[in-house]
This record gives structure tokens, sequence and C-alpha cells, in this order.
């Protein structure tokens, strides 16, 4: 029997948000986006217990994972720093500001600092383009940010 | 409304809520109550009203007065002098760029003067919030009309005679959508409205369902009962919690007045609506992928026919159309075809929504007639290039899209001439780009989005497009070679000519249209190894002017990687080796003795 | 179910009467053909090639890869603007295609030089070379260059026992996710990442053992490239054989000696069975034996393992567990112990035929030989890539000596044989050695789907009723639906059967069985579509599922030439018996012949 390894709490809210939704494969990528709303993230066993109840095979739910960009097998940082990568925003400068928060983070894009702070990455226009270019850290929105303003922002965050 | 003395219309779009406009609304409020006047003096907190530049934007009601880049700090001030004294707070009124004069009436400001609201028509006039306020402006009549008066065949023929198209990019006609689907006989039919807006630089539908939910939730009834389906979907991007959050109030209020649900109107029509959410794929605004994502399924383009009207959703007939389009359907059954087919050209009817983006000094979200010149957009709309430097192109259609230049700027829009100029009306991202964009490197930022968005089916687009934006990535680098350009070229022509979908088939799109207007740039970056635009950062140095420099030390203190050495009051110099190019000495220097080479 | 099949036929024939034919010109050629075809079929009735990548069809076994992916398919038609996949894109009356004009060949050629861009290079050393469909294709396209470098995505290699996935070169096609899901249903495998990097792998890219892979290796059959292979042991057999310390002793199953012929240019459906006895002799085997004696040997365990169950439930014993389920094939063991673990006691506990002659080898004919079972080294050549798992499995191993040391597929035993230099075309046949040579008709159609049934009912027939069969012949068990069933008189007493080969039916059947809508008393399930004949071992059909028609018809042949055709007629078998044995089932083949079942299911464990 292969084993798969969950805690008693994850596991039950896991099957009844599966059983929301009737426990229909149809409706994988509904359970994903709940789990992952509940958990952060969406690491193997937790896929493979969404499969069991979905009567899907993991590979299948590992196939829908890996394609949507909305979902992570990675925990995101305590603070998600997001850089609008839009066009609007890319014309006036993000990728400076984008260099500038990998420097001062030290780490690359989709991942996450080693204290678990910060995490950093790219999203496609949030619809702010007056203010561009834009980030976001959680649900705060920068505007016509510079990157000598870089710093400045995450030390509100330290 | 009209209880109500005064109305204070908050914009409550991202771009304004971003700068705080639920804390000027909370404000006011609360101004409002201390001084007992929230019984007579209404705020609302509104969709988009477009002129993000200028945001936040409160306008009160009825005189019409447009308030810009307003701050929580103001709300006081607006009480207390406009709405008590009578007196407007000049300040805060928007000043005409060329008149130097203030401007009180958005009618009047150039932004608003060329524009023809359609779609947008209830944003930045309803709450989004209450169905009553979008029932007190003739919301609900159109379907109440339809299933009263009209068949489903006449509810068709009149959509096919307005001559509405597809607003999400292929401009299909929306009549013959409609009627392919209906004559699809099966027990179950679905209606799917797309508000996967993809476009990295689009938010009109984002904004429509901010500021409008209900035209789009009535537009969909009336497209169920034009095909004979009972169900509907709206497919939208889980990144965008407050139109989720909208529609979501707007489903429910309409279920509560009996516009959705069973026997709509007392007629035997049941309709009903629910929300699947988008993920992140950029792949599923085409409309096989984006079914495929609905059954839960990884989001890839399957080869049509069969078309979803045929085999769509659940292998039922299925007719999807896009959150614009929809919002358009009311108001065309309402004030009838001949109204709407009298807007726009020939065979672009209709206006179209932009989000006029880039280097332009009023950015935002406009709705023009089909057929305005981009000349009238990009100067009058859009009140000319920023900081007075040169236009050089538009971009037009987003990573499907192309460039626009100046040989185009008299081209009446719509979409035979865009795909005739080598471009396309996509969703309606418009971004405009001065002498500082290199438009290598623009196709360059395009082609990375198609990468990043390819599904990864079809070989040439997973492949081919790999390859093209790792040519681009050379050529930008100066390590390209002219073999490159040609392989380039032939590639751009063989995706466009075999990838299997709509997003493969226009990915080279960027490529090809900046190589056609722009071939003199390729070749200097390959040949001469130069940009200039000054864009492409290893194809530029930034070097201090020793004549210039008084060695302030202003640019060393602030570099971020210590590349700038140099004695108090001597010309500073900077290490090639060390600079990352940033920019940042640049923007420091008060002597203008920086530059690049 | 008779009903649902006969429904799917009627449906059939209604779409036979309503046929509608389209007129087309491809490459000026007037062409008519039927309504609903795609321009690939319709070109290919013509006698027109049109050069195709990911498109996989099993004709008659109700499956088709065509996700119009690779795009080397793609034709003009005249009036679109854009080229279309000739694979997915259905005739219409007046079309004009061309398939090969300069704009489709240029096409062409830039897709491939692309898919060859991100492929690697090491054609030389790669386990399809010269069976690789990427190759032929650029071949016949004339690829000298890539005028396209840049980075080629890389992924872990995995070895499995048996299957080896080698992903850098996986092109996409999707055919093995097809197989693996659609025709197997054993969803080990998946589309994942997207754009650069989407390519078909397991979950979290795991090693093949940990996912619900059965070893079935009907992907590697359908990998057009080297992304999927089987684990190859030639060198090590060729090790053993040079070893004097060693006696090497090799086993061939049924379905091997009618498809070999082909990797020696003989058209598929010749049977080889002399030639490939007198090649395993020039290749220095010790003793050339044949698994088919086993097989004769598991109709005797299993036949009288079903006969005891029968006669319990006759005479009204509730436990006795119906109906019986064959278990020779080692794929679709994998498949029940991890997808119907509640139905374990079901199968018959008999070992499959590699096995049993691996037990019997390792046993009887080791002690009278007079050596350790540790100086014996047992070869099979099996159709098959799960055979390589089983024979590793750990109930199959005294003291951790395997009773089958290794496993061979028919493409490894055709390897050898030109290893060996050896002509095989011109060698006169030759027979087994005797006594694990010997074999009846019985055990020859073990290879194809319905066989072992039919094999068992010859036997049982006999056993049950004490009477000689009249007719040997039961076509009523033949054929290649995927889903079978027949009732065989026994003397007044109706006996039900049901067959299912390739794993998807065999799902379906077993759900059938578990909900109580169906009764039988025997099943015979075979993880490959045909049964051994299209085993994933076997020489490649690349699509073409005539080829195992052919070896289909080949091995009733094969049977029909036999002079004995009932398994207790074998007389070695009841030698065996009367020298080893004992009796069927009785204590000592409990111990050697029969073996028992683990629960592979996934479960979720409750952390603390």
């Amino acid at each position: 029997m292969a084993r798969v390894k969950l805690s008693e709490s994850k596991a039950k809210k896991i099957k009844e948000i599966c059983a929301a939704y009737g426990n229909k494969a149809g409706e994988a990528i509904n359970v994903l986006h709940q789990v992952q709303g509940e958990f952060g993230y969406l690491p193997a066993e937790v896929q493979e217990l969404i499969a069991l109840e979905l009567n899907v095979p993991v590979a299948t739910i590992y196939g829908i994972v890996t394609f949507y960009s909305f979902f992570t097998m990675i925990p995101k940082g305590e603070h998600p720093i997001s850089i609008c990568m839009g066009t609007a925003c890319y014309v006036r400068g993000a990728e400076k500001v984008l260099d500038e928060f990998k420097r001062q983070l030290g780490i690359g894009i989709g991942e996450t600092t080693a204290d678990g702070k910060f995490s950093l990455n790219c999203l496609r226009c949030v619809g702010a383009c007056g203010l561009a270019p834009v980030a976001m850290i959680g649900e705060k929105v920068y505007g016509r940010l510079t990157p000598d303003m870089v710093k400045d922002i995450l030390n509100e965050y330290k | 409304m009209a209880k109500y003395k005064m109305h204070v219309l908050v914009c409550g779009g991202t771009g304004c809520t971003a700068s705080h406009s639920h804390e000027i609304t909370d404000n006011l409020k609360a101004v409002l109550r201390d001084k007992g006047l929230e019984e007579d003096i209404q705020v609302i907190l509104t969709g988009c009203f477009g002129f993000c530049e200028k945001g936040p934007i409160v306008k009160i009601m009825p005189d019409n007065t447009f308030y810009t880049e307003v701050k929580p700090e103001d709300a006081k001030e607006i009480v207390e002098e406009h709405i008590i004294k009578g007196r407007k707070v000049t300040r805060l009124l928007y000043t005409d760029p060329e008149k130097k004069e203030h401007v009180s009436d958005s009618k009047h400001m150039g932004f608003y003067k060329k524009q023809l609201r359609i779609a947008l028509r209830n944003c930045g006039f309803i709450d989004p919030e209450n169905i009553e306020e979008y029932i007190a402006n003739d919301g609900y009549a159109a379907v109440a009309k339809c299933l009263t008066e009209y068949t489903p065949a006449q509810v068709i023929d009149e959509i096919k005679l307005s001559g509405l198209r597809g607003r999400g990019g292929g401009g299909f006609p929306t009549g013959m959508k409609w009627e392919i689907a209906s004559k699809n006989h099966a027990d179950q039919k679905y209606v799917v409205c797309n508000a996967d807006e993809g476009d990295p630089g689009a938010f009109m539908d984002r904004s429509i369902l901010e500021g409008d939910p209900h035209s789009v939730i009535e537009a969909m009834t009336i497209n169920g009962y034009a095909i004979g389906a009972t169900k509907g979907l709206i497919y939208i991007r889980a990144e965008y919690p407050l139109a989720i959050h909208r529609l979501q109030i707007a489903i429910k209020q309409a279920r509560e007045y009996g516009l959705l649900g069973k026997n709509i109107f007392g007629t035997d029509f049941d309709f009903d609506i629910e929300l699947r959410y988008g993920a992140g794929a950029f792949v599923c605004g085409e409309e096989t992928a984006l079914i495929h994502s609905m059954e839960g399924k990884r989001g890839e383009p399957t080869f049509k026919p069969p078309f979803p009207a045929q085999s769509g959703y659940l292998q039922k007939p299925t007719n999807v159309n896009n959150v614009e389009t929809y919002a358009n359907v009311p108001i065309i059954i309402l004030k009838g075809a001949n109204w709407f087919n009298k807007i726009g050209t020939e065979k672009s009817k209709g206006t179209k929504v932009f989000a006029l983006a880039g280097q332009i000094n009023n950015v935002g979200l406009i709705e023009v007639p089909m057929g305005i010149t981009l000349r009238e957009i990009i100067y009058e709309i859009g009140g000319g290039i920023k900081n007075g430097r040169q236009f050089k192109a538009v971009q037009t259609g987003g990573p499907s899209g192309g460039c626009l230049t100046e040989k185009h700027l008299d081209t009446p829009i719509d979409y035979d001439n865009l795909i005739a100029a080598g471009s396309m009306m996509g969703s309606g991202g418009m971004v405009v780009m001065d002498e500082t964009s290199c438009m290598v490197a623009i196709a360059k930022f395009y082609l990375e989005f198609t990468c990043e968005e390819s599904c990864g089916k079809c070989s040439p687009c997973r492949i081919g497009n790999k390859r093209m934006l790792e040519i681009l990535e050379r050529i930008t680098k100066g390590q390209g070679c002219m073999e490159d350009l040609e392989n380039l070229k032939n590639l751009a022509t063989v995706i466009k000519d075999t990838a299997l979908c709509g997003l493969g088939q226009t990915s080279p799109n960027p490529v090809l249209s900046t190589m056609n207007n722009f071939w003199d740039e390729y070749v200097e970056h390959v040949k001469d190894k130069k940009c200039r635009a000054g864009a492409c950062k290893s194809l530029m140095q930034y070097v201090i002017d020793p004549n210039l420099c008084v060695g302030c030390t202003s640019c060393a203190r602030n570099c971020p990687v210590n590349a700038i050495q140099g004695e108090k009051k001597t010309p500073h110099v900077i290490n090639a080796e060390i600079c990352i190019k940033c920019g940042t000495c640049i923007e420091k220097c008060k002597f203008n003795a920086i530059s690049i080479k | 179910m008779q009903s649902a099949l006969n429904k799917d036929l009627l449906n059939s024939k209604i779409s036979v009467v309503k046929m509608e034919m389209i007129n087309l010109t491809i490459d000026g050629k007037a062409i008519q053909a039927e309504k609903g075809l795609s321009i690939l079929k319709a070109a290919r009735i013509a006698g027109i090639d049109i050069p195709t990548l990911c498109y996989y069809e099993l004709n008659g076994q109700k499956l088709e890869n065509r996700p119009g992916g690779c795009r080397v398919c793609v034709v003009e038609v005249e009036g679109r603007k854009n080229l279309a996949p000739a694979c997915a894109t259905e005739i219409m009356e007046g079309m004009v295609v061309h398939t090969h004009s300069l704009r489709v060949v240029n096409a062409r050629r830039t897709v491939v030089e692309l898919i060859l861009s991100d492929h690697p290079s090491d054609c030389l050393s790669c386990s399809k070379s010269g069976h690789c469909e990427l190759q032929s294709l650029a071949q016949k396209l004339g690829i000298r260059e890539i005028p396209f470098k840049g980075a080629q995505s890389t992924y872990r290699k995995d070895n499995s026992p048996a299957i080896i996935r080698d992903v850098d070169k996986c092109i996409m096609c999707r055919r093995c996710e097809t197989v693996c899901n659609q025709l197997q249903t054993v969803g080990a495998l998946s589309a994942v990442n997207r754009g650069f990097e989407a390519v078909v792998a397991t979950a979290f890219e795991q090693d093949l053992v940990k996912s619900s892979c059965t070893m079935c290796g009907q992907c590697v059959m359908a990998c057009p490239v080297g992304a999927l292979s089987e684990v190859n042991q030639t060198r090590q057999v060729i090790q053993a054989i040079n070893n004097p310390d060693k006696t090497v002793i090799v086993q061939t199953a049924p379905a091997v000696r009618v498809a070999l012929g082909e990797e020696f240019g003989y058209p598929a459906g010749t049977i080889v069975t002399g030639k490939m006895a007198a090649a395993l002799r020039r290749i220095g085997f010790d003793y050339v034996f044949d698994t088919d004696f086993a097989a004769d040997l598991t109709i005797m365990e299993e036949g009288t393992e079903l006969l005891g169950r029968i006669s319990k439930f006759m005479n009204g014993d509730k436990d006795v567990k119906l109906p019986i389920l064959t278990s020779c094939c080692p794929g679709w063991v994998n498949f029940f112990e991890t997808n119907f673990p509640d139905m374990l006691d079901v199968p018959s506990t008999a070992k499959s035929p590699q096995q049993m002659f691996g037990a019997v080898a390792k046993n009887y004919w080791a002690e009278k030989l007079g050596i350790k079972r540790e100086d014996m080294v047992v070869v099979s050549i099996m159709p098959c890539v799960a055979k390589k798992y089983e024979c590793q499995r750990d109930e199959f191993k005294e003291n951790g000596n395997p009773d089958v040391d290794y496993s061979l597929t028919t493409r490894e035993l055709a390897e050898l044989i030109k290893q060996f230099n050896i002509d095989f075309n011109s060698l006169e046949d030759e027979d087994f050695d005797m006594p694990l040579g010997a074999s009846t008709g019985a055990a020859v159609i073990f290879g194809a789907t319905g066989g072992v049934i039919e094999a068992a009912v010859r036997t049982a027939y006999e056993v049950f009723t004490k009477k000689p069969l009249e007719k040997v012949d039961f076509t009523e068990l033949r054929g290649l639906e995927g889903v079978r069933e027949a009732t065989v008189d026994f003397n007044g007493t109706p006996i039900h059967l049901g067959i299912a080969h390739g794993l998807g039916n065999a799902r379906k059947l077993l759900e059938k069985v578990r909900k109580g809508e169906v009764q039988y008393h025997a099943i015979e399930v075979m993880a490959c579509p045909g049964g051994c004949i299209g085993g994933a071992g076997q020489p490649y059909h690349h699509g073409d599922f005539s080829i195992v028609e052919k070896r289909f018809e080949a091995i009733y042949q094969e049977d029909k030439n036999k002079e004995l055709r009932k398994s207790h007629e074998n007389p070695y078998i009841k030698q065996l018996y009367d020298e080893y044995f004992g009796e069927p089932c009785g204590e000592k083949s409990h111990h050697l012949l029969h073996t028992h079942y683990f629960d592979k299911s996934k479960q979720v464990e409750i952390e603390a």
C-alpha cells in the first residue's frame, strides 16, 4: 500500500472541500482554488488526497497544477511581492524595478527568501496602468515606482 | 436616485482603489455624517471612470464637477466648500494642459470629448453593488423586451442587423455565432461569458464587470433565450477579486428579483448563471481552451471544427462571447439595431474600448466609435506624448497584435484596417511608445509573454517561439548575426502558418510587424551593436562627462553597487564592469553630466 | 452487457448504411471518400502518403491519439488562411488539398527542425535507433543540420525495473498519455508543465515505480522516439552465457514465435518457432525450453482451481469466490493490486507461466541436473515489458535468488541474434529440448486474447464431464473485440465466461463484477490489446494494428499444427506430476506454483 501522510485536520478540510463540489472530477480546478486558498499552496500529499477524493489519477491533478500559473507547490512568503509586468508597466520601466527587488532580496522570480518573509512573482496587468509601474505587496498596491524606492518599501515590512 | 439632493461618485476601479479611493469614500461619509447630511447626500463607490492617469476621481452630481487626484484628506474640504457652500475646490479640478485653465465638467475635457460610451455606459455612474440603480437606468428592460415581444429568432436577427462583432479579439459576427448555436439541437446548451482577460495591457473587461456587472448578466440571459440555453457560465480570472465579488453580489440580487432563475418575467424561460474561475493561463482566452478549463482540465486548445457551437462545454452546444461584447447587447436591444449600426465604419459597427497606456499623458480606459483615427486617440484623448517626446509607435492587440507607426496615424481604426496594417484589434490594449522604446526589445517583451503562456501542445508554438525569443535575446545583447534575422523571419512565418490555436498563430505578429516597420533598428542591433532607444542594457554604457561633472558625489552615494568612483569636487568615473545600468545615477545627477552611449 | 454489445454493433451497421461520399482533390488527384474522414485518411486510401508524428491509432481497439500537436502533417487547403493538420481536418465537398507544395514542405521541414532542436542527438546509442519515427522523418525530409540552436529541456532520467523514461527525448506527441489513460486507464502519465517545459510525465515527476504504472509497456510501444523504452538486459545474459560455472536455460513465450520473424524481414504472422529454437542454441543457451510447457502446467493448476471453486459453488458454499480471474499477465496483476485491492482473493493464485517455469527449472530441473539453484540462470523471452518487473518481485525469489533471472523482450532477442551474427533467415528449423520444451496447442494460444480461457475449457470440460471433447476449437471465445463473453455447455451445466484485453476494458468488466451486474464463472484478462501478441515487448508496429491481427491468425495456425491440443494430454506434464508434484493444487504445487497478491492502492495515512 502506498501511503500518503497528512495531518488529520488538513485531511478533513480537503475532504470537506471535495465533498462540497460533489467529488466531481470536473470540479478539480475549483477544488484546487479553494484548497490553495486554505493552505496557501498545494504540496504533493494534498494533491494525492484530492486525486483520491475526486477519483482521478494524481498525475492528472499534477498536470493541472503545473499548467496554471496561479497554483503553486511552494509556500509563498509572509509578504508576497508581485511586480506587474503588463505592457503599460513594462514601457514605464517595470523591469528595472523588478531587478532591484531581485537584488535587494537576493531571490529570483517564483522564489521565497530563506527566512520565509518575502516571495517574488510577476503578474500581468493589475489594471492600475495609470500608476505604472506597479507592484503589490500582499494586497497593498505601490504605484509610480522607481528602483530607488524599493529599499524603503521593503523596510516597511522588516 | 431621486430622494437624494446630491450624489458623490467615487471611482472604485482598481487603479483608484490602489490610490485609496475607499478611504476617500469613508472620509466623505464620516464628514457628511458629522454635518448631518447623510440623508441628503449619497456617496457611491462606482466602477472605473476611465481617466486613471488623474485618479482617484471624485464626481459630484448633478452639477457634473469632476475632481482629480483626490486624497483622503481632501474629503473635508469637498464637503465643506462644494457641498455645503457650493464653491468648487479649484485646486482639485482638472487643468487643461494647453489652455492652462481649470475644467470642471468632464464633457469639456479633451479626454472625454471624443469618447462615446456604450459598453461603459454605466461605469462611473451607478453603484455596481445595487441592482436598483441598474434597473433605474433601463436595466433589465432589454431582456424584458426580448422575452415578451421577440421570438428567439427575432433577437438573433436584431443582433445580426446591428453588425456587432466579437470584442475579444477575432471580431467574429456575434449574431451569426448565436444563430449557429441556436440551430444545433441538444437537450442542454450553454452560454459562456469569457472574462479571462489576459492581454497584459488591457483591463476593460475587468472595468465593466466591476462597474456594471448586471449588463453582462442581462446580456447572457438574452443570449440564453436566443439560442435556447438555460445555463450560463462566467469564466473569470481568479486574479480579479473585486470583479468576482461584484458579480457574486449581482447574481444574488438578480435571483432575488426573479431576473435569474425560473420563469423569468412570468414566461416559461429559465436561466441561471454560475461562476468558473481561471487560474492564470492566457491561452484560456481561446474558446476551446476555456471550455476545457471549465471542465476542470488543462486549458489546452483543440482543433476547430468541431466549434463550441456544435460541441462545447460537456460536449453540448455552447456560445462563448466576451464581456465587452455582452455589454453592448442590452442597449442594442433597447435602442435598436439601426441605432447601433449607424455608429462606426462599414464593417465594424459600434464602439471599441481601449486601454490607453504607455508614454502618453492621459493613461486610462477609453471608449471610442469605430473609425476614429489613431491621431485623435493619441493627441486629443490621450493628450499627446509624455514629456513632449516624439511619437514612435503604438502597439495594439497585445501579444497577438503589432505596431502601428506614424504612417498609420490617420487610418480609421476598425477590425479590418488594423489587420491590413499588420496588427489586430485584439482585446483592446493600446500602448503608446516614444523614442525611448526599443522595437526589438518590445518584440522580445511580447515573445517572453507568449513563451510563458504557450500551453506547449503544438511544436511550432512550444519550440518555435522559444527559438524566436532566443534569437531576439541574442540580438538585444549584441550577439546577433544577419542569419539570425533570416531565421527569425522564416520562423515567424511558419509559426503563423502552422500553430494550432489563435495564440500560436498570432504570436509572431509583434516580431513581424516590428521587422516590417523598424527593420533598420534590427539591422543596427546586429551590425552596429547599437540600440538607438538606449533600452538594450548590453548595448549601452553609462558615462560621466568630465566637463560637466562637478564632483558633487550624489551619483556615487546613490549607486546601489558602488560602481562610481571619484574624489569630492573632481569629475567622477563609472566602472563599466560593476555598473548594472539601473539608471539611478542619471536621475540623481543635477548637472546632466551622465549619459548613455 | 450482451445487449450493450449488440447496440454498438447495430450503431456501426447504421453508420455503414448512411455512408455518404465526398468528392475532393488531393495533389491534383480526384478522390471520393467517405464523409467524416480526415484528409489524412482520405489521402492514405488514395495512396498518398502524408507524414505524421503524433498521430497514433489502434484500429479496431477504439484508440485514436489525435492532438493535432506536432504539426508535421500540415497541408495546404485552398481557400484557407493557415495550413491545416491533415489528421484533424475533416474532408469537405470540393476541397482542394496540396500535401507537398513549396509552402507545405518548408513549413513541415521547419517544424521538424524545431522538434530536433529540442531533442538530444545521441541517435547512435539510442534505444529506438532504427525504429525511431522522428529519425525516419528527419531522413525523409533530408535534414542535415538544425538551424536553430538554443536551450534544450532537461529532466531526470527514471529507471524502473522494466521501463526507462528518458524525458529529454519527449516530443509531446501525447501517444503514451493517451494509451496510459484512455486505452489502459492506468493514469500514471499526464502532460505536465506548459510552454517549452511541457512534457509527459508522472505526478511530481516521480519514479514510475512510485506511480500507478502497471509496467504494461504500451507507452513504450506507442512512443515514436526514445523517451520510453524497456530496460535492456542483453549484456547481462551474454555475461551469464559466457560464465562456465552457470547453466543457462532459456524459455520462450508463445507469442514470440509469431512475431520475431518481423525483425528479420518476414511478413507479419510468419511462424518462426523452429528457427528461433535454432538461433537460441547458436547463441549458446544450455537448454532451449519453452514457456508453453509451463502454460500447460498453468492450465492444470488454474483449471483445477476453477473446477474446485465451481463445484464448491454448486454445492452451496457461500464463501467461494467466483468468477475466477486469470493471473498470467503481470500488467494485469499490477493493475488489480492497485485498483481492485478489495478483490485480491478473486484472481487465481496460480503463478504466471513464466514464473511456473522458473520455479520448475530452479527446483525440479536443477535437482535433476544435480546443480544448485544459484548455478542456474533462467532467461525468458517474452513479448512483454512487465515480465521484467514480475521476475523481480520478492515473492518469486528464494534467498534473494530469483526463479527467473532475466526476462528479455522479443526485440531484445532479435538484437541478440544480430549481435551473434546469426543468419536467422537461413537457419534450419530445430526442436526445443525435452522435457521442458514439450507443449500442446492449448499452450500456444495463451499468446492471444481468449486463448487462456479456451485452453482452460479444453481441459476443464474433459475433467468435469469425464467425456472427451468432440470439437477442440471454441471459436466463440476468439476475436479481437475488447470485451467478449460466451457460455460453454459443460454437458448440461452452462459455464459463463468473460474475456477482456486492454486494461481499460478489464476495468469496465471488473467494475461490473464488483457491482454484481454480471455473473461469470471465469474471466480472462490480458493487459495488452490483442493479448500477448500485441505485447509491448514485440517488434514495434507503429500503430499498424493489422500486424497484430496477422500474429493472431498465426497463433491459431500454430495451435492447429500441434499434434496434441489439450494441456492435460502433454505427456511430460503427466510425468512432472508423477515424479514431482503429485497432483494439481497439491501441497507441493501450492508451495511452488501458486502465489499471493498485495494491496498496492494509495491510502491516506493520518499523521498523529
